[in-house]
């Protein structure tokens, strides 16, 4: 197991939603026009409606919408979504692995595995932004991304349509920033 | 110890002390999931320590029994990906019903919840007789399941749904028995099993085969490690085989893939050119 390290200099947004966080996730990729980041994307859905989630997603910029593939590099100006019932490992080259292991939280993706496998590839680098959602699934993430010098956003719980998963993190520790439902897009772009 | 807490020389290092002490090469495994599991372990054995854990692993009996096991992810369900059963039981078996005798080989098979469906289908199609399936895996535990075939009633409701979804058309449980809270498959769809362990990291090719089924295997590999498991399917392929995969496995950057055609533009399943 060879040391690697990780190259290319830009920041990496790791994203996780559940319930109530399609629309906003949606809004924020219609939005989003900056190639210097790359984001990795956790939902919970039905298996059915995921394998429709890259072309639902997909933005009119320069910035390409995939699912994440089996030891593909993290590139910038893409958006990867975890596939269907599989945790999505990243390496500490920055390839991913799929990982069929035990659910996490009742999830399989689980937010929480993702952004673990961020905070310790990409440290500092990793912006983690946790959305609407009704399970605990991300809040360990977080803290695993605060305590790597990373920044912890959530969505403002009183416009999640469901408040439990933001509201929560800002419970269990001390997030940087909220965003209201419609700044996330924004916020995006403005990252250097 | 949170995965993130294992650093990578340490884990590095005790890959290697383990190749030199037990024969068992986990050094080329998916380093993210290998300290997830590690990290895993450290909860459910109460490690405190790194080092504790490296001492337990070298020294104590029988720990490493332990640690193959937990390394290793062994969750599967039978009919899992149904499209998958569906396109081998119309595509690929009929194929095989034409030949004198039909070898299978499911390597990584876990606890064979994928060598119980293919048994169903193959006595569907009516080659049971004629056939053979080796079933496979690195751990020798999850061979002791296979070698039972009895999996916890509550997993049957998915299996069943899964069973139908795949285009099974019998009364699903007509092939086990249901006691307490556990069912039995019938012992005659065991009775073309060979059950073995193989590494699949050092072992060699040990047969040729008309189809081999490896799913969800490679992924706990990295690309260097995936593409000589690859060399050794294709070693062990006869003329015109298939070789299957998980539904996110890929033979596309593999030295192998030219020789191979893919059946199906979704399902992950090639058959060799000649
Ligand atoms: C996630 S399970 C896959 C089970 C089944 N094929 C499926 O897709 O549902 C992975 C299996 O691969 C086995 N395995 C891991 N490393 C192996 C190796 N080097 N040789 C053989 N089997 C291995 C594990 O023990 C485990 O049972």
């Amino acid at each position: 197991m060879a040391k690697a390290t990780v190259n290319g200099d830009f920041r990496v947004v790791a994203m996780g939603g559940s319930a109530g966080s399609l629309e906003v996730i949606l809004q924020a990729f219609r939005e989003l026009t900056n190639t210097r980041i790359a984001t990795v994307l956790v939902i919970h859905r039905k298996e059915s409606l995921h394998s429709a989630l890259p072309e639902m997603l997909n933005t009119k910029s320069h910035v390409t919408v995939k699912e994440a593939e089996e030891k593909e590099r993290i590139m910038p100006a893409h958006v990867y979504i975890a596939p269907a019932d599989y945790h999505l490992l990243i390496e500490p080259d920055g390839t991913f692995s799929l990982d069929y292991s035990e659910k996490v939280n009742f999830s399989r993706p689980s937010i929480d595995v993702t952004f673990e496998c961020a905070a310790a590839v990409f440290g500092k680098k990793v912006i983690g932004v946790l959305l609407s959602g009704g399970n605990a699934d991300g809040v360990a993430g977080l803290k695993a991304i605060k305590k790597a010098g990373g920044m912890c956003v959530v969505q403002n719980p009183k416009s999640a349509l469901v408040s439990f998963m933001p509201q929560h993190a800002m419970n269990e520790l001390e997030v940087d920033k909220t965003l209201g439902s419609g700044e996330i897009g924004a916020f995006l772009n403005s990252i250097q | 110890m949170a995965p993130e807490d294992i650093g990578d020389d340490e884990l590095a290092l005790l890959l290697n002390e383990i190749v030199e002490r037990y024969g068992y090469d986990f050094t080329s495994y998916s380093t993210a999931s290998v300290k997830r599991r590690i990290s895993r372990l450290f909860i459910l054995d109460h490690f405190k320590s790194f080092e504790e854990f490296r001492k337990t692993v070298l020294t104590e009996k029988n720990y490493i029994r332990r640690f193959v096991q937990e390394i290793t992810v062994n969750v599967t369900e039978m009919f899992r990906d149904p499209g998958f059963y569906k396109l081998l039981r119309t595509q690929v078996l009929p194929v095989l019903a034409t030949y004198p005798f039909v070898r299978i080989w499911h390597a990584g098979c876990s606890t064979g919840e994928e060598v119980y469906s293919m048994a169903i289908m193959l006595k569907e199609v009516g080659i049971m007789e004629k056939s053979l399936m080796y079933a496979t895996d690195i751990n020798p535990d999850v061979l002791d399941q296979v070698m039972k075939g009895i999996y916890p009633l509550r997993s049957l409701k998915l299996f069943s749904e899964n069973y139908i979804l795949s285009g099974g058309k019998e009364d699903f449980s007509s092939y086990y028995t249901a006691k307490y809270d556990l069912a039995k498959f019938d012992d005659e769809l065991r009775s073309k099993m060979i059950v073995s362990t193989h590494n699949l990291v050092s072992d060699r090719s040990f047969n040729e085969f008309q189809l081999i089924i490896c799913r969800n295997v490679l992924i706990y590999f990295n690309k260097p490690l995936q593409d000589k498991v690859l060399e050794l399917f294709d070693a062990s392929l006869e003329p015109r085989g298939y070789l299957a995969l998980g539904s996110k496995e890929q033979i596309k950057f593999a030295s192998i893939s030219s020789r191979y055609e893919q059946l199906d533009p979704k399902e992950k399943i090639w058959r060799k050119l000649q």
